[in-house]
């Protein structure tokens, strides 16, 4: 079971938010962007082997949308992309 | 290759049994092949297996950084089915498991195939009219799929005896899978592996991929594994979960992130359920096993997951709704968990392709890929052989992301 660390509520189980996906780099402008940019947007996602930063939802709880990292080989909350938790 | 018969048993139980050759070698590793084959699971396995003997590529090597047969090729529930959604998806489901059907006789191995029927416990009128729309596209294309009452899905399945007239999701139906099975995985990988070895191909085990190696015109020209560099202008990835760890060590990103799915087994019993039992509104199925034991699935961890055991609210969260169907199960002691990492993309169909970097083919995706091992294997084999796709995974190229033509699959996981 993760805890996982809402600003608002302190450390809540993982159950009491729904996943939001990884964090993806900001929405490029699809007029001035290339298709393969606009596409890569849409369709790909970090996929590490380490920490991922991704947004959840305390949607039992108190409401908030939060962002933290997590590691995708141990569910470890970390500090960063460099943290190995 | 030494044929396996009852003739064959006889013989070497003369002997005791000590004169049986391995059922393949364990050659030294060379600096270059042909074709080298990233992953000993299923679809590694069988990709050489048909690269050998309908293509004649018999120069490849398969690297594999455990052991044979180790990966998610064990860590499946071994259900072979091809109730599928798409158009683009059944024929190919409808091919490999007619190949499933014949594998043993073509690998001369026992895979133990038993075409047990799956059955689909439907509890909401959503889905069942989303699998009664399957029904009609699967019929296109000669798979098999059928409606029942739901005392009729009670007489087959007499264990099921939740899911009542006052239950939440009461049962209101069913749908049979006729074609549906399950067999031995250990068989696929060893019966193919055996098969591979005895037409030339090497397999290496212990031979982990650490990166993969452009040459200077921008192709693939081997890859680095502990044992040293190992070249060849054709790289086939099979590995599944680890496809972008892979493919990032020469720059190229692909469209799947990786999840960990889990399954558990009971303590054996005797036989109760003779059919898979699919329940796709509660989120679970199973199938009994020939040792008696109960196989059970369940859905996804949430979020991207390198790792590989189960987390104890999913597997809450499974033996709830499937107590709430299967009451008597209450008393069934569970003896082993564990999970695999698996990639899926976008749309919940695989890819199979090759890459931008021109001679690295990749076969991933594959969501409960054990039932398209046979053609998923025959058709991978054939993309690296001709240089283009087979007909039946046309449609599943990269290409479908640069067009957004997605194929969209609710067919892709069991049990949701």
């Amino acid at each position: 079971m993760m805890l996982i660390p809402c600003p608002f509520c302190g450390h809540r189980s993982e159950s009491e938010f729904a996943y939001g996906g990884p964090v993806k780099p900001d929405r490029p402008d699809p007029h001035t962007t290339s298709d393969e940019d606009w596409v890569e947007y849409l369709t790909t996602v970090p996929n590490p082997l380490g920490p991922v930063q991704e947004r959840w939802w305390h949607v039992k709880g108190c409401g908030t949308w939060l962002t933290i990292w997590r590691d995708t080989r141990t569910h470890d909350i970390v500090e960063g992309p460099g943290d190995a938790g | 290759m030494q044929n396996y018969s009852i003739f064959a048993l006889l013989r070497h139980a003369l002997n005791g049994h000590t004169t049986w050759a391995p059922a393949w070698r364990s050659p030294p590793l060379r600096e270059s092949y042909d074709v080298i084959v990233v992953g000993a699971g299923g679809h590694g396995l069988a990709t050489a297996y048909y690269l050998a003997k309908e293509f004649g590529i018999s120069d490849v090597a398969v690297l594999e950084r455990g052991w044979l047969g180790g990966g998610n090729v064990a860590r499946n529930t071994v259900t072979v089915r091809s109730n599928y959604m798409r158009d683009a998806s059944i024929p190919f489901y409808v091919k490999s498991v007619a190949l499933y059907e014949g594998l043993t006789d073509e690998l001369n191995f026992n895979m133990m195939h038993s075409k047990r029927t799956m059955i689909d416990v439907v509890q909401t009128f959503p889905k069942m009219r989303e699998l009664r729309r399957r029904q009609l596209t699967m019929d296109i294309y000669g798979s098999t799929y059928e409606q029942i009452s739901t005392e009729e899905v009670r007489r087959r399945i007499p264990a099921l005896t939740g899911g009542g007239p006052d239950a939440r999701l009461p049962v209101i139906g069913g749908m049979v899978h006729t074609d549906a099975g399950v067999n031995r995985h250990d068989a696929v990988a060893w019966g193919y592996a055996r098969g591979a070895d005895a037409r030339g191909v090497e397999l290496h085990q212990q031979t982990p991929v650490t990166k993969l190696l452009r040459g200077g015109d921008g192709a693939i020209k081997g890859v680095e594994t502990p044992r040293g560099e190992v070249r060849a202008r054709r790289v086939a990835v099979a590995v599944s979960g680890h496809t972008t760890t892979l493919t990032e060590t020469v720059g190229l990103r692909l469209p799947l992130r990786t999840m960990n799915l889990t399954a558990f087994v009971s303590e054996p019993v005797k036989p109760l359920v003779d059919v898979v039992v699919n329940c796709p509104d509660s989120g679970f199925y199973f199938s009994q096993s020939d040792k008696g034991e109960m196989v059970i699935g369940g859905a996804p961890d949430t979020g991207q997951s390198f790792r590989r055991d189960i987390k104890q609210h999913v597997f809450e969260d499974t033996v709830t709704a499937m107590l709430s169907l299967f009451p008597s199960f209450r008393k069934l002691k569970l003896l082993r968990q564990w999970g695999g990492h698996l990639d899926i993309a976008p749309d919940a169909s695989p890819i199979m392709d090759e890459t931008d970097v021109p001679g690295l083919f990749v076969t991933a995706g594959w969501w409960g890929g054990y039932k398209a091992i046979p053609a998923g294997g025959l058709t991978f084999a054939h993309l690296i052989a001709k240089g283009s796709p087979h007909p039946l995974m046309s449609p599943f190229t990269l290409n479908r992301f640069k067009h957004l033509d997605y194929v969209m699959e609710s067919g892709t996981t069991t049990a949701r």
